[in-house]
C-alpha cells in the first residue's frame, strides 16, 4: 500500500487506511532513533526543504531530526532568511524552490490554505507543518502515535480535548483523525474559543472542562496563547486555570490509567498544572520522541514511495 | 440614418412588451411600432432580432473600474467595454480610485474618459466622506455639477452614525443618492469569509451575518429618521433582507442592491482557498442564497448589481487571508441572472425590472423604449450556450470563480445612443 497523494496538507484528505499505513511505519523508524547509530541510509540523496514562515523550534527540530536520521539533506528556510521579506510572494518563492528539485518541502505558514497553495505550485510533495488555524497533520500522527503506544489502540477510547478550540489547528486536525479512527472525542473550553458549528464536526461539546474530563482515556490540553486575552476571549490567566485548567482534582474525573497530552509548548499552571505535566500520567515527553517517528515515516512513505514491508 | 430593430421580442415592463419594431433616428428612439407594421425606407439600416429579446439597455449600479489609479486592473475603457459585453449599456463607478473621487476635478476626469472610450454610459459616483476617511463630507452639490450621480464610501462603511446621519440630510438637499456600504467593522474583526461551518473547516476567521444586518438597520433608522433615500449596497444576508422587507412595509425610502454571485454561490465555493470566491460581504449559506432568491422576486431587494471588482493576480494569487476581495461580474451577470428566469424565481419582466429598470428609476432617469428617449438597447439570446474563459473576459482581470463554466444566455448587441457598441461573435 501506498499514500494515494502527493502531500499530506490535512488529516481529511487520508484515508483511515492511510493514517494506519503512517502509523504501522512509524512504529519501525521509532526504533531507529533508539540505536547507538541514529541513522539509516534510505533517503540519501533526497532534498528536504524545511521552509518555516512562523515561528517554530520544535517542530522545525523535530522534522530536521528526522530527515537527518533518514540520511536525507535538509535545508532550513526561514521567514526572515527567505526573500519574502524583500515582498516576493509566496506563489514566486514556491517557483522558486521548485526551480532547485526539492524531493519534499515541509511548510509552516501563517495563513490557513498555504500549503495547499504551493502544493499546487511544485512538484515536490508538501507536508504541512502546520498553517494558520487549519491544520497541523503531523502533530495529529504523532498524537495518534503516541495514543496507539500508550493504550494499544484508538477505537473505542474517549478524548477530551480542552482549551482554545477555535483558533487550534492541533484542535481541527486531531477532531478529524480521532474520529476517522473510532475514538469518540469530546471538547470543551469558554465559549468564546469554541468555533461556530463545531457540534458538527463529528465531536461532542462539553459544558464544562470536568464535564469533558468525565470517563475520558485521553486528555489533551491546548496551549493557551495569552496575545487573545486582547481579543477578549478571556478574562484572565488565573480563571482561566481554575475552570478549563488541567489539575489532580479534575483529572480524577478520568478514567483509570488516563494519559494527558500537550503539543507544547506548555504554560504552566495556565492551563496545565506542574504536578500533572510531570506526573506519571503525562505522556508529554513521548509525543515529542514519537513526533521524530511520525515525520520519519512520512518522509519514508512520500520519498521512498513504498511502505515499509516491501523494503 | 435611420436604423430598425425588427422581429425582436420587446421585454420594457412598464411600458411595451410584446413584438414590436423599434425605429431609431440620430440616437434617439423615433418610432415603436407593432411588428411588420409599418414599411420603413429600403436605406434604413435593419438589425434583424428574430428569435432576441430587445430589452432597454441594462444598467450596473454598482462597479469599480479602476481608474484613476489602479490601471493595472481595469480602466475606464476596458471597464465600459465589459460592460457592454455584458449588456449593460450604462454602470455606475464606485469612488475607491487611487485618489478616490471625492472632488469635481475626479468626476470630470471619469466622465471625460468614459466619453473618449465610447462603450457604455459610466455614471460616477463621488465619495460620501474626503478620502473615503469616514471623516469630513464632501462636496455634493459640485460634484453633482461635474456629473456625480450619487456618493458612496463604498469598501468602507461610514462608521459614525452622526457623520452618516449628517451626509444624508445634506445630501437631500442636493437629491443625491446615498448608496451605504453596511458593514459594522468591530464584528468583522478580521474575518475573511462567511462565518459558518466551511470557515471553520478551512481555519479561516469568520465574518458574521449581523455585521451586515446591524448596519443596514442603523442606515434605515438614519433614513427614517432624515427622510433620505437610502440604497443599500450589496445585501448578502437574510437577516438584512428581513430588515428590508419591515422597513419597506413602514414605508421608509430605501432601496437596496444584491449580487449575482448571492444567488448563484455560497460559501461551499471558497473551498481549496480559492482567492477567485472572496468578496465583500462574502459568500453565505445557503439559506442566506434562498432568502436573497426570495427577495428578489417579492422586490424587497430591487435591484442585480454586481460589484465588479477587478483585481490582477498580485492581489488574488496570494494566501488566502491575504489575498483583496472582490470579483469580476459585468460578463457574468446577465447570464447568472438568466438562470433566475429558468429556476422560475423570476419572470422575465422582473428580470429586466431588476437589470434595467429599476437601476434607472433609483437614478432618476426614464429608460423606457420611448419615442424621444435615448436607443440605449440590449439584444439578448437567452438560450445560447457559451463556455466562460476568464482569459478571454474584455476586463483587463479574470477574477472570476466561474472560469469554465457552461452559461447560458448572453447580450448579442449594445446599443448606446443608437450606435452599436459591442456585438457578439457569432457561436
Amino acid at each position: 500500500m501506498i499514500l494515494r497523494n502527493k502531500d499530506i496538507l490535512d488529516i481529511e484528505s487520508l484515508s483511515a487506511e492511510e493514517i494506519g499505513l503512517i502509523l504501522d511505519t512509524a512504529e519501525r523508524m521509532r526504533e531507529i532513533s533508539q540505536r547507538p547509530v541514529k541513522k539509516v541510509p534510505t533517503l540519501r540523496g533526497k532534498t528536504i526543504i524545511l521552509f518555516f514562515h512562523e515561528p517554530s523550534t520544535r517542530t522545525k527540530t523535530s522534522f530536521d531530526i528526522a530527515a537527518k536520521r533518514m540520511s536525507a539533506d535538509s535545508i532550513s528556510m526561514g521567514a526572515s532568511s527567505s526573500s519574502m521579506v524583500k515582498g516576493e510572494t509566496l506563489a514566486d518563492t514556491a517557483l522558486t524552490l521548485e526551480a532547485m528539485n526539492p524531493d519534499i518541502i515541509v511548510m509552516r505558514h501563517s495563513s490557513a490554505g498555504a500549503p495547499h497553495m504551493m502544493s499546487k505550485l511544485v512538484k515536490a510533495s508538501v507536508i504541512n507543518g502546520g498553517d494558520g488555524m487549519h491544520a497541523h497533520p503531523t502533530q495529529s500522527l504523532l498524537d495518534m502515535l503516541t495514543i496507539r503506544e500508550k493504550l494499544g489502540t484508538i477505537s473505542g477510547k474517549r478524548v477530551a480535548i480542552i482549551g482554545d478550540i477555535a483558533h487550534s489547528r492541533v484542535a481541527r486536525s486531531n477532531i478529524n483523525g480521532l474520529t476517522k479512527m473510532g475514538a469518540s472525542v469530546v471538547v470543551a473550553g469558554p465559549p468564546t474559543m469554541l468555533p461556530f458549528g463545531i457540534e458538527r464536526l463529528g465531536c461532542e461539546v462539553a459544558a464544562s472542562a470536568d464535564a469533558a474530563v468525565e470517563g475520558a482515556d485521553v486528555v489533551m490540553m491546548l496551549r493557551i496563547q495569552k496575545e487573545r486575552q486582547e481579543n477578549f476571549l478571556f478574562s484572565s490567566a488565573r480563571e482561566y486555570a481554575l475552570n478549563y485548567g488541567m489539575n489532580r482534582e479534575r483529572l480524577l474525573r478520568a478514567n483509570e490509567g488516563a494519559i494527558v497530552m500537550h503539543p507544547g509548548p506548555m504554560n504552566r499552571g495556565v492551563e496545565i498544572s506542574s504536578e500533572i505535566a510531570d506526573g506519571p500520567w503525562s505522556v508529554i515527553l513521548d509525543q515529542v520522541t514519537n513526533g521524530v517517528a511520525a515525520r520519519m515515516a512520512l518522509f519514508y512513505l512520500l520519498a521512498g514511495g513504498r511502505d515499509a514491508d516491501s523494503d | 440614418m435611420l436604423t430598425v430593430i425588427k422581429n425582436g421580442t420587446v421585454v420594457d415592463p412598464g411600458n411595451v412588451l410584446g413584438d414590436y419594431d423599434i425605429w431609431i433616428e440620430a440616437g434617439r428612439i423615433l418610432r415603436v411600432t407593432p411588428r411588420g407594421e409599418a414599411s420603413f425606407p429600403g436605406d434604413a439600416e435593419v438589425i434583424d432580432a428574430e428569435g432576441l429579446l430587445v430589452v432597454p439597455g441594462l444598467i450596473d449600479l454598482h462597479v469599480h473600474l479602476r481608474e484613476p489609479g489602479e490601471e493595472y486592473k481595469e480602466t475606464i475603457e476596458t471597464g465600459a467595454h465589459a460592460a457592454a459585453a455584458g449588456g449593460f449599456t450604462a454602470v455606475c463607478a464606485m469612488p475607491n480610485t487611487k485618489p478616490v473621487n471625492d472632488s469635481p476635478e475626479i468626476t470630470s476626469f471619469i466622465v471625460k474618459q468614459a466619453k473618449e472610450a465610447g462603450y457604455a454610459r459610466v455614471y460616477p459616483v463621488a465619495a460620501i466622506t474626503g478620502g473615503l476617511s469616514g471623516g469630513s463630507l464632501c462636496e455634493y452639490g459640485e460634484l453633482k455639477k461635474a456629473g456625480a450621480v450619487a456618493i458612496s464610501d463604498d469598501g468602507r462603511p461610514v462608521e459614525d452614525g452622526q457623520i452618516m446621519r449628517r451626509a444624508m440630510e445634506y445630501a437631500k438637499g442636493f437629491g443625491m443618492l446615498v448608496i451605504s456600504h453596511c458593514e459594522e467593522l468591530s464584528l468583522v474583526a478580521g474575518g475573511c469569509m462567511n462565518e459558518g461551518l466551511t470557515a471553520t473547516h478551512m481555519g479561516l476567521a469568520g465574518i458574521p451575518n449581523i455585521s451586515e444586518s446591524l448596519m443596514v438597520i442603523r442606515d434605515i433608522s438614519l433614513a427614517e429618521l432624515t427622510g433620505a433615500h437610502l440604497h443599500v449596497a450589496h445585501v448578502s444576508t437574510h437577516e438584512s433582507i428581513e430588515a428590508l422587507r419591515e422597513a419597506k412595509k413602514r414605508g421608509v425610502s430605501v432601496t437596496a442592491e444584491t449580487g449575482p454571485h448571492y444567488f448563484t454561490l455560497t460559501d461551499d465555493a471558497v473551498k481549496g482557498y480559492d482567492t477567485n470566491a472572496k468578496m465583500n460581504p462574502p459568500l453565505r449559506t445557503e439559506r442566506d442564497r434562498q432568502a436573497v432568491r426570495e427577495a428578489l422576486a417579492d422586490g424587497t431587494l430591487d435591484i442585480i448589481a454586481t460589484d465588479h471588482a477587478p483585481h490582477s493576480i498580485l492581489e488574488k494569487e496570494v494566501e488566502f487571508n491575504r489575498a483583496m476581495n472582490g470579483i469580476l461580474g459585468l460578463e457574468t451577470s446577465l447570464p447568472l441572472s438568466l438562470a433566475l428566469v429558468r429556476d422560475g424565481v423570476l419572470t422575465m419582466e422582473q428580470l429586466v425590472t431588476r437589470m434595467s429598470k429599476k437601476p434607472a428609476s433609483i437614478l432618476g432617469l426614464n429608460n423606457d423604449l420611448a419615442v424621444g428617449n435615448a436607443a440605449d438597447i440590449t439584444l439578448i439570446d437567452a438560450d445560447a450556450e457559451w463556455t466562460l474563459v476568464a482569459s478571454k473576459l474584455h476586463s483587463k482581470s479574470a477574477n472570476t470563480p466561474f472560469d469554465g463554466w457552461t452559461m447560458k444566455g448572453r447580450a448579442v448587441r449594445t446599443l448606446v445612443d443608437g450606435k452599436t457598441v459591442f456585438e457578439a461573435a457569432n457561436g
